[in-house]
């Protein structure tokens, strides 16, 4: 056992303030959790990196589990690696067997589990909360890496709302050998989170996060974790098979579109599920495009013959098939001049989109149409002819985009009032981590590329860009 | 830092890349873990420059297709059989002597060498999954077992409990190889790889971390020598689409 092996001399936790580890001075401690101990630390003379610092030191020797410490191993080898502001930033870690310990930056904010505390929040706080922690999976995820272990203990809220993702010791990352594999068990903080892949030992698929997404949502909407706090293996079990009592059941105030992303998210089926984080941060963004079904209606538990259903099928090993790595579920922009209808582009770029989509797995199509700010000067009347605008173009769009016959739940459509498309469209894209914009070529003209949309957005695009040209 | 390069079967050009390749990173001692010649046109230029960085320190380990020059076996295929045949009029004697008074395996502190399995290594075993590479690595003995053989990068590592696990790595990116636990690196093939991809792969190994590395280079060209050579056509086949 790693236990054995890996008892390194002189660090028996917790330290007193004033101790110095790796040259960082231990100001306070201040937490002590299952896997290890969080002090506040002071970095040497000449090495402050210029933000407030934590260290992490696992808590390894006599008695303590061994998971604590191949958890420490394995965030020692993801945690430096990952980049973005939804990380603590890596600063320095020690040698793994004489003096384990690990110091990154220490965000200011609130924990996660404050505002747990505080649920049932206002929806329009679980929406707002919920897109960043979705955003910070998004970012995560596309560094290969899934977390494993998320739950209100390991978010962190900036001050200015981003979340940031702690505690990695439960991470499986792609392009690193996984040492937790199949022994892995749960720890009971972690149980009201944990997804049905992983309690079938299955790591390395991002929908494990997006189910916990989907617990924590729930909990900050009803104030109670959708499956209680189980205690026990059997007691985590249910989840395989079982739907949570409707979100709307526990606070009336959830609008039934909030209960169709949390219950989606929840499926046990990893499949049914969202497939990407930024689908469903995208969703919480526009609330008026989530495609309603069955779940948003739903007002009490599932009936005993449709949890039997569930049960039946969970044991019947429709929900073995192993989870392929999803095919990935990308978020595609396409931006189409409502004004020029005539344009020879259009079926250009429609088929292009087409294209693109019938490579993809599960996609999400963003149609935007940048139509020019109105006059100022036009008067009074301008309500009415800014919204007047707003519905034709809207109407404009949704004729473009029938031939594809796509479901409301990969599909929506963007008429936005702006003076400069590009800088409109980049800004969306960003937004809602587009991973392909597509848009028309200008006319041929020698200085007609330089001025043009396109070549705007391809200069500042934070995704790949398909001009289609005619 | 230390370069493992295995499975390099007389194929020049993929090895002149690899070593390249290493020095540009800063590696300065270098492991050939075996099958010098075989398959390939050009094995001896390949033993002549194996012996030379023997002469400069680096580790040379003996494998079967080495082993066949002296004494010919009799499971090695048709097809290796007449590159083996072709190989031994290619060699001088003193190449040859070379090949025969290579070791099946060395050994340090934290570090065992061998070109098939640590277990028993005249026998050839194929580290093909985590119940040979449990054995090798027990037979081993030590932290870090390094080998080849089998053509594809594998890091093989021993998970709590004792259960080992198999991890198809990624070109380029360093993996900590902490003391404390066993590992298995296979560290594929130089001169033949075999998984659709036409570069030569080999490993670089630093103080507990390694990197796998994957080097383009004229495959065409040692295709095209095999041809020229009068081997049999789907050893060049081989090389040009890394099957």
């Amino acid at each position: 056992m790693a236990s054995e092996v890996l008892a390194p001399p002189g660090l028996r936790p917790p330290l007193g303030a004033g101790a110095t580890i790796g040259g960082f001075r231990i100001v306070e401690r201040i937490h002590a959790g299952g896997t290890g101990y969080i002090y506040a630390v002071i970095a040497p003379p000449g090495r402050d990196p210029g933000f407030p610092l934590v260290m992490k030191v696992p808590a390894v020797g006599a008695g303590e589990p061994w998971i604590g410490v191949v958890a420490f191993e394995m965030e020692l080898m993801i945690h430096p690696v990952l980049a973005g502001a939804h990380v603590p930033r890596f600063v320095a870690a020690g040698d793994l067997h004489t003096t384990p310990y690990l110091v990154m930056e220490r965000i200011a904010g609130e924990s996660l589990a404050a505002c747990c505390a505080r649920a049932p929040l206002a929806p329009e706080e679980v929406v707002g909360i919920g897109a960043e922690i979705a955003d910070a999976l998004h970012a995560l995820h596309a560094q290969e890496t899934v977390h494993h272990d998320l739950k209100p203990e390991n978010v962190m809220l900036r001050e200015d709302g981003t979340a940031v993702l702690l505690d990695f010791g439960f991470a499986h990352h792609a392009r690193y050998p996984d040492l937790l594999g199949e022994q892995l068990q749960f720890e009971a903080g972690s149980a009201p989170y944990v997804s049905p892949e992983q309690l079938r030992h299955r790591r390395g698929d991002p929908r494990s996060d997006l189910f916990a997404w989907g617990a924590i949502a729930y909990e900050l909407a009803t104030g109670e974790p959708p499956f209680g706090t189980p205690q026990s293996l059997s007691g985590l079990r249910d989840r395989l098979w079982r739907t949570p009592v409707p979100p709307r059941a526990r606070n009336a105030g959830v609008p039934p579109w909030l209960q169709e992303v949390i219950l989606r998210a929840l499926e046990p089926d990893a499949a049914r599920r969202y497939q990407s984080a930024a689908h469903i941060a995208f969703d919480l963004r526009h609330p008026e495009q989530v495609a309603l079904s069955s779940r948003s209606r739903r007002t009490e538990a599932p009936g005993v013959l449709r949890q039997m259903r569930g049960w039946w099928r969970a044991r019947d090993g429709v929900l073995e098939a192993p989870p392929a790595p999803p095919r990935p579920a990308p978020v595609i922009l396409v931006a189409v001049d409502t004004e020029h209808l005539e344009d020879a582009r259009h079926p250009l770029i429609q088929w292009t989109a087409r294209q693109v989509m019938s490579v993809a797995g599960e996609h999400r199509m963003m149609c935007v149409s940048v139509v020019p700010a109105p006059d100022p000067g036009a008067g009074a009347q301008l309500a009415d002819t800014e919204s007047g605008r707003q519905l034709e173009h809207l109407a404009r769009l949704r004729h473009w985009v029938e031939p594809f016959g796509l479901p409301a739940s990969r599909l929506s459509l963007h008429v936005v009032q702006a003076s400069d498309p590009a800088a409109t469209i980049v800004d969306l894209a960003r937004r809602n981590h587009a991973d392909l914009i597509v848009l028309g070529a200008p006319p041929p003209s020698v200085l007609g590329w330089w001025r043009s949309v396109a070549s705007s957005v391809t200069a500042s695009a934070p995704c790949s860009v398909y001009v289609v040209r005619a | 830092m230390i370069a493992l390069l295995a499975d390099v079967h007389a194929n020049l050009e993929a090895l002149e890349a690899c070593l390249a390749h290493a020095r540009a990173l800063g590696a300065r001692r270098f492991a050939l873990l075996g099958d010098l010649v075989g398959y390939g046109a050009d094995p001896g230029a390949v033993v002549d420059a194996a012996a030379a960085l023997a002469r400069d320190g680096a580790i040379v380990i003996k494998g079967n297709h080495d082993e066949a020059v002296e004494r010919a076996p009799a499971y090695l295929n048709d097809m290796a059989q007449a590159a083996i045949l072709w190989t031994r009029d290619a060699l001088s004697d003193t190449q040859k002597a070379f090949l025969a008074a290579l070791p099946l395996c060395v050994r340090d502190d934290t570090r065992c060498y061998v070109h098939g399995s640590a277990d028993r290594p005249s026998r050839w075993t194929y580290v093909d999954g985590p119940t040979a590479a449990a054995h090798s690595m027990a037979a081993a003995a030590v932290p870090y077992t390094l080998c080849g053989h089998v053509h594809d990068q594998r890091l093989y590592f021993e998970a709590p409990g004792g259960r080992v696990s198999a991890f198809r790595p990624h070109a380029g990116t360093a993996i900590p190889l902490p003391v404390h636990r066993r590992w298995l690196a296979i560290a594929g093939s130089v001169g033949q790889p075999r998984d659709g991809d036409t570069s030569a792969a080999y490993a670089l190994l630093e103080e507990a971390r390694i990197t796998f590395h994957r080097v383009r280079y004229d495959h065409a060209a040692a295709a095209q020598k095999v041809r020229r050579a009068g081997l049999p056509a789907i050893l060049a086949y081989r090389i040009e689409h890394g099957v």
